[in-house]
């Protein structure tokens, strides 16, 4: 009866939750809640699942993966949430080094560790160097050519629609980010003019803009520590009524 | 055009392939926001300085890597392969440039993702083990949004960046497939080859 009792104080707790997320109240449940049960998400079977898979999204990456990995590891796959990838996406872009890189990294790190990082990037880089070079070998000079050159344009202009697309598709995560959406749109379309309308370095951008916002969202994060905190304080004395 | 005149011959020792991919590694670190970044330090060194490529060679590494499917990451590759390939005097060596190119293909892709994938990857397991941090927190939700506003200006600056001299009617043809792929990509699943195609296509014909 006790355990029942309990179960209902989690249930309220968590409806209770949801119906102040409707309202203006712009704190969510930190994510990581999904990731301590791993077995509940789908996620690469095994190293060579890893490999395979990079190998697949790098093969239909023309222009700049970034597109792809959107589409085959959050939409087909599930392997992560909008909210995940925009997480991994800043992190990998944030360091150094090639992004996709970065995230095949990332991502191979959380599931088989170094080996899993080492499969990811090798099935990134592996095919495409293939064909790459024996592009190379046959066609020297092929770049030169006109119709290569206007091709090349149509295809660029696909790209950033890909590219603005995915950022769309991912400002839904911001519903569920700490800061809130207004805030979080807020901030978006400010690092958006600042870099493309303004010219203002990527450098300049990530100190003032990044530190104010990471500022403010750790503020709003030890708020949300303190509301749960006193959330199960008032539901383990509730339950100790109970009994 | 000939392919002999994009070749040129230069001698490369052990220790002009160490430097070089001690250049690369250096590189690495200093990349921050993709490899693309670095390439105006690239150019200072493999063609001003160190005559190590042309710059047919040096401009037809990056556009061809973008033809070709994959991370952008991969002209470096390409730079790498044309060294080798001078190294050897040229294709005309056959195999024996064909494997020095190789060569140089590893070294400086190798170069330019060791560095900064070891340093992602103390990263990475640094920021599982403490997700929970309220500091870790802040910091991954803190970046979500400038990161998509960033995303939103790559997408935006690429389109831009191809129109210095089109005109009037090729820059509103290029900006409705833009807008009309973002729009599929956006609201429908329909498969990303069959825009890539298209673009191709339309580009191929003329149309912008």
């Amino acid at each position: 009866m006790e355990d029942l009792s309990y179960l209902l104080v989690i249930f309220q707790n968590s409806v209770n939750f949801n119906m102040s997320n409707t309202t203006d109240q712009p704190i969510h449940i930190p994510n990581h809640n999904i990731e301590d049960n791993p077995c509940e998400k789908p996620g690469p079977k095994s190293r060579m699942d890893l490999f395979l898979s990079f190998s697949i999204l790098a093969l239909q990456g023309f222009g700049g993966v970034l597109a792809v990995v959107q589409r085959e590891l959050v939409e087909k796959k599930k392997w992560l949430t909008n909210e995940e990838f925009v997480e991994q996406w800043s992190v990998a872009q944030i360091l150094p080094g090639p992004n996709v890189v970065n995230l095949g990294v990332m991502i191979g790190q959380r599931t088989f560790g170094a080996s899993g990082a080492l499969f990811a990037v090798a099935g990134l880089i592996t095919f495409p160097l293939f064909i790459l070079l024996i592009i190379a070998a046959l066609y020297t000079g092929v770049s030169d050519q006109e119709w290569i050159q206007s091709s090349l344009k149509g295809m660029n202009s696909v790209v950033s629609g890909l590219i603005i697309a995915t950022a769309l598709k991912l400002a839904s995560a911001l519903s569920k980010n700490q800061l809130g959406t207004f805030l979080g749109m807020l901030i978006a379309a400010l690092s958006f003019s600042a870099v493309a309308l303004l010219h203002v370095p990527l450098l300049f951008v990530l100190v003032v803009l990044g530190s104010t916002s990471c500022i403010t969202a750790y503020r709003k994060t030890l708020r949300f520590d303190e509301l749960e905190k006193d959330k199960n304080k008032k539901s383990q004395v509730s339950r100790e009524h109970k009994s | 055009m000939n392919a002999t005149d994009t070749f040129y011959s230069i001698s490369m020792g052990v220790m002009d392939w160490i430097h070089l991919f001690l250049h690369f590694c250096e590189l690495s670190i200093l990349a921050i926001g993709g490899a693309i970044s670095a390439a105006p330090d690239m150019h200072r060194y493999l063609v001003v300085e160190n005559h190590l490529l042309n710059e047919a060679q040096f401009s037809s590494s990056i556009t061809l890597a973008q033809i070709a499917p994959g991370p952008n990451v991969l002209f470096v590759s390409l730079m790498g392969w044309n060294i080798g390939l001078n190294s050897a005097g040229g294709i005309q060596a056959g195999w024996v440039a064909w494997s020095w190119g190789l060569f140089g293909a590893v070294i400086c892709l190798t170069a330019i993702m060791l560095p900064s994938s070891v340093m992602m990857y103390k990263v990475a397991q640094w920021g599982h083990k403490n997700k929970h941090l309220p500091g870790v927190r802040a910091f991954k939700a803190g970046l979500a949004p400038i990161v998509i506003g960033l995303m939103i200006a790559t997408g935006w600056l690429l389109q831009k960046g191809q129109h210095l001299d089109s005109s009037l009617l090729s820059l509103g043809a290029s900006w409705s497939l833009t807008i009309i792929s973002a729009l599929l990509v956006w609201k429908t699943r329909i498969h990303l080859l069959w825009l890539l195609a298209l673009g191709a296509v339309l580009g191929g014909m003329g149309v912008f």
